[in-house]
């Protein structure tokens, strides 16, 4: 029997129609918006002012504290604008704007395709490598790579887990990134176990995509210690709790961190952007892109340099067709929703999903029956009819001790209502003011 | 059997009387004594017990004003000066003062003046739509219209007219409690100076964009001209991040910046209407 994790989950129509499209090159835009906050943490600072020249693969932001990451232009040309710039939720966020000339690359940058299979760098000149490229989770939580490999004291990696799961629907970025650049991916893989100190890696691959399993299988022979391990589909097996869950059978506990159990899962873009970091000294400046929607004419995988607006992709796939109901930036389960188009590709978007009006008009909600399907369908175990109830109500510090805080925000209670009730709306409101009472209470 | 009867009552009856005596002595030793005072200040408030004054409920309020011996920083917002008056009286103390107050909706950004660019339909919660985005027009600093203040407000003094998509507050039924200030995220309302007859001049506009940027998404947002700070004879007006605040301790009433905002941010309300002057400016001086 196939393996995958224990409590709660739901399977939402896969929808995958991109799945067969070979990844393709996106051709470079005029300008790019580069947001200085790609990543959790502190913001980047910039390090260019309007009018400097850039090549690509240059630095053009510094990582604004331990927990932050370094930006690098994705194109060459001249900065035209350091400001403010409304990011994919209208909001005014500090970007660094460039008009592109040309596709200069910086010299340092091997951009050969040969495979460079050795390593014999430290682990700590690995993790000063991916820093330096600014590597950030690239499954969407966009969390600092160099910080999940930075192992604190007193705690042991036993082993790592890589994330090929890709369990949003619609989402096929990954299982491309598997099919068309595998082996890249796997070497990418030993960099990350040797940066832990690690021999043991497993690759968790949901079993709808069986020629992924099978190309990585075959692969990853020539590459020690690496186990494909095929899971049976279910929604939110992506979530790292959930896949160590799943792989290794080991709970999180409540509060807890992955390394508690000895685990470290990165996803399978972020390992072959540690391949490119490490052996070909390319800085994260492009990455893998889903555009896909049931309305879209061609929709298709692409390699997208950061910061293209998000209209210039739509566009190329066809347009936007005429009874969109909404742009959403990641997958239909943990996507934003867009209300600014013009917003940019980031580190984070591993798709742009255009769901047509009637796909993407909620239900009228209705009144909680007290049916319990959103606990059941909870993944981390949480009882999401109270949390909502309580977070509409206001009652921040109860909600607290109905452990809000170890929410994943997956959406498969919202999902699975019967009353149609957004459940999740409001529990990550009282999520967020929750993280507030705590901070308050820290400092 | 009637033995066994007579020692059961016995029994009974010796150990009621021996409870009775423990708990007499245990009720003395740890008696707490309580100002009856506070019933009677607690019978003089108006029980509302909507936290206007900073206390949780009106017992606490009661609480604070017979043990403090100066109260003037004390005060129940709802009943307002007759109130304070007469349990100042009661207790003997000076009576704090307060002007009137009234909360005041700093945002003009109807459905007309501040079009909508996407439409949003999650829970109808400002708290929730603030905390995912940017909100439903270009501005992201102004009224979200999904009605927050309304559910705040104890005293039903706050509705949104359907026609603006903006909450309007009932000067009548306002007590200047606060919970509406709180309770809003884009941190649109402000307790102002009730001002005599009702007449206040305020910046209806919490835009801190950039002109330019803040007139793109509303007809009627400060730019932050400056117009309005020079034109100003009693130095009432400060700019601050690109948006002009009057403050009520200063203003005077003139009206003058009214006249001369160019965007029509600055609202004078319940005023008499002076037709021939404001059909001369061609600025909207609402009256109410």
């Amino acid at each position: 029997m196939l393996k995958t994790f224990r409590i709660g989950g739901v399977h939402p129509p896969e929808n995958k129609l991109s799945a067969a499209k070979n990844i393709e090159i996106f051709p470079l835009p005029e300008t790019v918006t580069i947001p200085l906050s790609q990543h959790i943490g502190a913001p980047a600072t910039a390090v260019v002012a309007k009018g400097d020249k850039v090549k690509v693969g240059q630095l053009i932001a510094k990582a604004g504290g331990f927990v932050s990451a370094n930006i690098h232009s994705s194109v060459s040309g001249t900065v035209t604008a350091v400001d403010a710039v409304p990011d994919g939720g209208g909001v005014r966020k500090p970007a660094i704007t460039i008009k592109v000339e040309g596709d200069d690359w910086e010299e340092s940058i091997d951009r050969s395709s040969a495979l460079m299979k050795e390593c014999s760098l430290t682990p700590a000149e690995i993790i000063a490598k991916i820093a330096n490229a600014g590597i950030v989770g690239m499954g969407g939580a966009t969390f600092p790579t160099q910080v999940k490999l930075s192992v604190p004291a007193g705690k042991k990696a036993e082993f790592l887990i890589i994330n090929g799961v890709e369990c949003e629907p619609y989402l096929t970025s990954d299982h491309r990134v598997m099919l068309e650049r595998g082996e890249e991916v796997l070497v990418g893989v030993r960099i990350l176990a040797r940066a832990l100190g690690v021999e043991k890696a497993y690759i968790g691959i949901e079993n709808n995509k069986p020629d992924a399993i099978e190309h990585m299988r075959s692969l990853a022979v020539a590459y020690g210690d690496v186990e494909i391990v095929p899971l049976k589909v279910k929604y939110p097996q992506g979530g790292e709790k959930q896949l160590i869950a799943a792989v290794t059978g080991r709970q999180v506990s409540s509060g807890g961190l992955p390394i508690d159990v000895g685990a470290v899962v990165q996803n399978v873009s972020t390992a072959l952007a540690v391949y490119e970091a490490v052996q070909k000294n390319k800085p994260l400046f492009e990455r893998v892109v889903t555009v896909t929607g049931k309305a879209l004419t061609n929709p298709g995988n692409f390699r997208v340099r950061m910061g293209t607006s998000l209209r210039a992709l739509i566009d190329h796939c066809g347009g936007l067709p005429e009874d969109t109901g909404k742009i959403i930036n990641g997958g239909p389960m943990m996507g934003r929703a867009v209300a600014n188009i013009d917003s940019p590709v980031t580190k984070g978007t591993s798709g742009v999903l255009l769901m047509r009006a009637a796909e993407a008009k909620r239900n009228e909600p209705d009144v909680c029956i007290k049916c319990a399907k959103c606990v059941s369908a909870c993944p981390m175990g949480l009882e999401p009819f109270m949390l909502s109830k309580l977070g509409k109500l206001g009652m921040f510090p109860e909600m607290e001790s109905y452990h809000v805080t170890d929410c994943i925000e997956c959406g498969s209670c919202s999902f699975t209502c019967p009353a149609s009730l957004p459940l999740l709306d409001y529990i990550r409101l009282g999520k967020a003011e929750v993280m507030k009472i705590i901070r308050a209470r820290k400092s | 059997m009637s033995g066994v009867i007579l020692f059961t009552i016995l029994t009974l009856c010796a150990i009621g009387v021996l409870a009775a005596l423990i708990l007499y002595f245990v009720a003395q030793k740890f008696k707490v004594y309580e100002d009856p005072r506070i019933d009677t200040v607690e019978g003089m408030l108006p029980g509302a017990n909507c936290g206007g004054c900073g206390f949780p409920g009106c017992r606490g309020m009661a609480d604070a004003l017979v043990k403090n011996d100066d109260i003037s920083a004390l005060y129940c917002p709802v009943g307002g000066a007759p109130t304070m008056k007469s349990i100042a009286d009661f207790l003997g103390k000076a009576a704090p003062e307060k002007e009137p107050q009234v909360a005041v909706v700093r945002c003009g950004g109807s459905c007309e003046n501040r079009p909508r660019t996407n439409l949003f339909d999650g829970a109808p919660s400002c708290a929730v739509a603030a905390s995912l985005y940017g909100g439903e027009t270009g501005c992201t600093y102004g009224c979200l219209g999904l009605g927050d203040c309304v559910a705040a407000c104890n005293f039903g003094a706050i509705t949104i007219n359907p026609e603006t998509g903006l909450p309007e507050v009932d000067e009548e039924k306002c007590t200047a409690c606060g919970a509406c200030v709180k309770a809003c995220p884009k941190m649109v309302i402000e307790l102002r100076k009730k001002g005599p007859k009702g007449r206040r001049v305020y910046v209806s506009c919490v835009n801190k964009d950039k002109g330019a940027v803040s007139r793109k998404s509303c007809n009627v947002s400060c730019i932050a001209c400056t117009k309005c700070v020079k034109v100003c004879p009693f130095e009432a007006i400060t700019i601050e991040n690109n948006l002009s605040y009057i403050d009520p301790a200063k203003c005077r009433l003139c009206r003058k910046c009214v006249a001369e905002c160019p965007t029509g941010a600055i609202v004078a309300v319940n005023f008499p209407v002076r037709p021939v002057s404001a059909a001369e400016t061609g600025t909207s001086v609402e009256t109410h």
